[in-house]
C-alpha cells in the first residue's frame, strides 16, 4: 500500500477520549439524523442495518466486583492509508489529499463490497434494501447529504458537509482560514460529556493535536498500519492492550 | 446429427454463391443503412431523447435588467444569504415591490396579468425551471466562484442578463436533467464555456484555474 500523501497541511481527525464516554449513544442518534440514515424494516438485525457511527461495549472479562465495562464509539477512521481505497474498481472511494478525509460517491458505487471486506473497523455499511423514512421523519431530511439507494455503500464522512458549509461562510466573510469551531461533526458537537475532540491533527493550534501527544493515546489496530485518524484515549492499560492484537507479554503499558 | 449438418451445408452452397453475385448491389444496401443510421442516431434519437417543457412565466430579464425602466442589479434578485448560501431565483414578495396593484400593470404584456392572477393574489411561488440544476449528488457553491474567484455569470450561464424570452426547458427523457448540463451539440463540441456542464467541465476550469485541489470528489459531491 502506497502512503498517499498530503500536499496542504489540513488533516481532519479526532480524539475519544474514553474515560469521558458514558455509553449513552447520542452521537449514534445525532449522525444518524444528520446523514439521512434510514430506519430499517427491523433495526434489531444487525447485520443489515446502517450505522455510521456505532458504539461497541468493551468488558474486562473479570468477575464482579472488578468488571469494567467502556464504550467505544466507532466513525469511520478516515485512515491516512485506507485500505478500502486502493480495492475500489470503481474509484467511488477516494481519499481526499488537502483533508485526509477518504470520500464514498454513492453514484458511483457499484455495490461489490470489496470495501466493507478491505475495512478492519466495520466502518463502512450496504444498502440492502432501498431507504425507508417513516412518515414524518421524511421532513426532517437534510439537503446537505444525498441519500442512498439500494445497492451501495455508504460510511462516515466525517460530516463533510459541514466542512463545505462552514468554507462558504468564511467566504462570506472574506476568509479562507477556517476557525477549530466552525467545523466539527455531528457526533463530536452533540457529545454531552464532550468526550469527542475534532480538529486539525497537523494544526498546532487545534486541541486535537495537543490531545493525540497524550501518553494515554491508542488507536484501533494501530499495528496494521492503516493509520487511523480517529484516536482514542484511555488511562486503563487493559483497554489499550484490547485495541490491538498483542502476543502474550509483547504489550507494555503507559503512564 | 451429421445428416442434419450435411443438410444444413446443403442449403448454405447456394445461398453463399448468391452473395458474391450480388456484392455490387450490397454495398448500396450497406450504404443506405448506415445513413440511415446516422440519420436516427445524430438527429432523431437526440430529439426524442429531450422533452420540452415550457415555463410557467416568461420574465424577461431584459425589461428587469440595470438598463430598463425596472433599473435592477443582479445582486437585487440574485444575492448571497448572511451564511453563504446562493439565494437562486428571487420569491414573489421581490416581485410584489413593484407589481403590487393588477389595476395599473407597469407594462402591456399578458405575461404580467398571468404573474397577478396566477401567483401573486393566490400568494404562490413561481415554479421555474432551473436551466443549470444540477443532480442532487453535486454541491455547488456561487460563493466561492462568484466572489472568491471572480467569475462572471455568462461564463456559466451564458447572456441571461439580456434576454426577454426564457429559453425552452428541455429535459432529458432517460435522466430527467436539464439539456444545458449535457450540452446541445450531440457532438460533444463546446463553443462557449456555457454550453454544457458536466463534471468534465467543472473539473477542467479548475485545472485551468490552477485549483487542482477542487478535483477531489466530495468537493462537488455530497
Ligand atoms: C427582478 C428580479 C431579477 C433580476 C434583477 C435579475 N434576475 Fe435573473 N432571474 C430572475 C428570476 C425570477 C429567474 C428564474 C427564471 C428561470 O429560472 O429561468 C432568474 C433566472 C436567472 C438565471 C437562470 C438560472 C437558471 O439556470 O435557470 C440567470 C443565469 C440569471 N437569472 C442571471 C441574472 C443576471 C446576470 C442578472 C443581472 C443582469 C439578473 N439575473 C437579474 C429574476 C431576476
Ligand atoms: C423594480 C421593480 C420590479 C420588480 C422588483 C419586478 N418587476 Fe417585473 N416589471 C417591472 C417593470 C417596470 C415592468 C414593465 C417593463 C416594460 O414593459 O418595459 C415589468 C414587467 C414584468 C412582466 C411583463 C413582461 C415584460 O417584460 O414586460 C413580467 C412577467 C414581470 N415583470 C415579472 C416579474 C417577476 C416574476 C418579478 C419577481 C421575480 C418581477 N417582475 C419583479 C418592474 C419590476
Ligand atoms: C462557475 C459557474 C457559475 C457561475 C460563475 C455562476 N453560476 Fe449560477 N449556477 C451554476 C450552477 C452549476 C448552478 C446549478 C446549481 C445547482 O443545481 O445546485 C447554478 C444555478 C443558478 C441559479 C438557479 C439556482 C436555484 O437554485 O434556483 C441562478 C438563479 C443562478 N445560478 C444565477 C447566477 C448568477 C446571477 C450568477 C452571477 C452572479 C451566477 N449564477 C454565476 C453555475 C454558475
Ligand atoms: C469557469 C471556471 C469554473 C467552472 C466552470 C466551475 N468552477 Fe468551481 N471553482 C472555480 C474556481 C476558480 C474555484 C476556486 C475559488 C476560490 O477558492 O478562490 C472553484 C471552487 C469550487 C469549489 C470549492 C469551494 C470551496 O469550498 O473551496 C467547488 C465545490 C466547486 N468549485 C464546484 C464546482 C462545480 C460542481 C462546478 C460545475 C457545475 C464548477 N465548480 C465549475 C472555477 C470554476
Ligand atoms: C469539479 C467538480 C466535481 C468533482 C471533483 C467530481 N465530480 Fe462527479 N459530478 C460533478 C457534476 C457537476 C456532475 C453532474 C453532471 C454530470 O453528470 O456530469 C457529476 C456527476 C457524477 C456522477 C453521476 C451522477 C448522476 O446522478 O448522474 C458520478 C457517478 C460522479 N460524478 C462521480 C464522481 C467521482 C467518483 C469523483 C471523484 C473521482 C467525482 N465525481 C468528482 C462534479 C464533480
Amino acid at each position: 500500500m502506497k502512503n498517499q500523501e498530503h500536499t496542504k497541511a489540513t488533516r481532519y481527525g479526532m480524539a475519544i477520549d474514553l474515560d469521558k464516554c458514558t455509553g449513552c449513544g447520542v452521537c449514534v442518534i445525532a449522525c444518524a439524523s444528520e446523514n439521512n440514515v434510514p430506519v430499517m424494516y427491523d433495526e434489531s438485525d444487525k447485520t443489515r442495518n446502517i450505522s455510521w457511527m456505532q458504539v461497541y461495549i468493551l468488558t474486562n472479562g473479570s468477575q464482579f466486583p472488578h468488571t469494567k465495562v467502556i464504550y467505544i464509539p466507532r466513525p469511520c477512521m478516515q485512515c491516512d492509508n485506507p485500505p478500502c481505497v486502493p480495492v475500489c474498481p470503481a474509484t467511488a472511494t477516494r481519499k481526499d489529499p488537502n483533508t485526509g478525509i477518504v470520500s464514498q460517491i454513492y453514484a458511483r458505487c457499484v455495490g461489490c463490497r470489496y470495501c466493507m471486506a478491505a475495512c478492519p473497523y466495520h466502518a463502512r455499511d450496504f444498502n440492502w434494501f432501498d431507504p425507508h423514512f417513516p412518515e414524518g421523519t421524511d421532513r426532517y431530511l437534510s439537503p446537505e447529504v444525498s441519500p442512498r439507494t439500494r445497492g451501495v455503500v455508504e460510511k462516515c464522512t466525517f460530516c463533510h458537509h459541514r466542512l463545505m458549509r462552514a468554507r462558504t461562510r468564511a467566504y462570506r466573510e472574506g476568509r479562507r482560514d477556517l476557525r477549530e469551531d466552525e467545523y466539527i461533526p455531528a457526533c463530536a458537537q452533540a457529545c454531552p460529556a464532550k468526550a469527542i475532540t475534532f480538529g486539525d491533527l497537523n494544526n498546532p493550534g487545534h486541541t486535537v493535536s495537543r490531545l493525540i501527544k497524550s501518553p494515554y493515546v491508542f488507536r484501533l489496530l494501530g499495528r496494521l498500519g492503516t493509520e487511523p485518524k480517529v484516536y482514542y484515549i484511555s488511562s486503563e492499560d487493559w483497554v489499550r492492550r484490547m485495541a490491538d492484537n498483542y502476543l502474550p507479554g509483547e504489550f507494555k503499558g503507559r503512564g | 446429427m451429421i445428416e442434419e449438418k450435411n443438410e444444413a451445408e446443403a442449403h448454405m452452397e447456394p445461398d453463399s454463391k448468391r452473395v458474391s453475385r450480388s456484392s455490387k448491389d450490397g454495398w448500396i444496401f450497406f450504404l443506405c443503412g448506415l445513413i440511415g443510421a446516422l440519420i436516427v442516431g445524430w438527429i432523431v434519437f437526440p430529439a426524442l431523447l429531450y422533452s420540452k417543457k415550457s415555463q410557467p412565466l416568461n420574465f424577461s430579464h431584459a425589461s428587469h435588467g440595470p438598463e430598463s425602466s425596472a433599473g435592477l442589479e443582479c445582486e437585487e434578485c440574485h444575492f448571497f444569504h448572511e451564511d453563504g448560501t446562493f439565494s437562486g431565483a428571487p420569491g414573489i414578495t421581490k416581485c410584489m415591490e413593484c407589481h403590487e396593484d393588477p389595476e395599473s400593470p407597469l407594462g402591456e404584456d399578458p405575461e404580467e396579468v398571468k404573474l397577478f392572477t396566477d401567483y401573486l393574489k393566490p400568494g404562490k411561488d413561481i415554479p421555474w425551471l432551473v436551466y443549470s440544476r444540477q443532480p442532487d449528488c453535486v454541491y455547488f457553491p456561487h460563493i466561492a466562484h462568484v466572489k472568491m474567484a471572480q467569475i462572471e455569470c455568462r461564463v456559466c450561464h451564458g447572456d441571461f442578463a439580456t434576454r426577454e424570452i426564457l429559453p425552452v426547458y428541455k429535459v432529458n427523457r432517460l435522466t430527467g436533467y436539464s439539456i444545458d448540463i449535457y450540452g446541445r451539440n450531440i457532438a460533444g463540441l463546446k463553443k462557449n464555456t456555457w454550453d454544457r456542464m458536466k463534471m468534465d467541465d467543472c473539473a477542467q476550469c479548475h485545472r485551468q484555474k490552477g485549483k487542482e485541489t477542487n478535483n477531489a470528489c466530495f468537493v462537488c459531491h455530497k
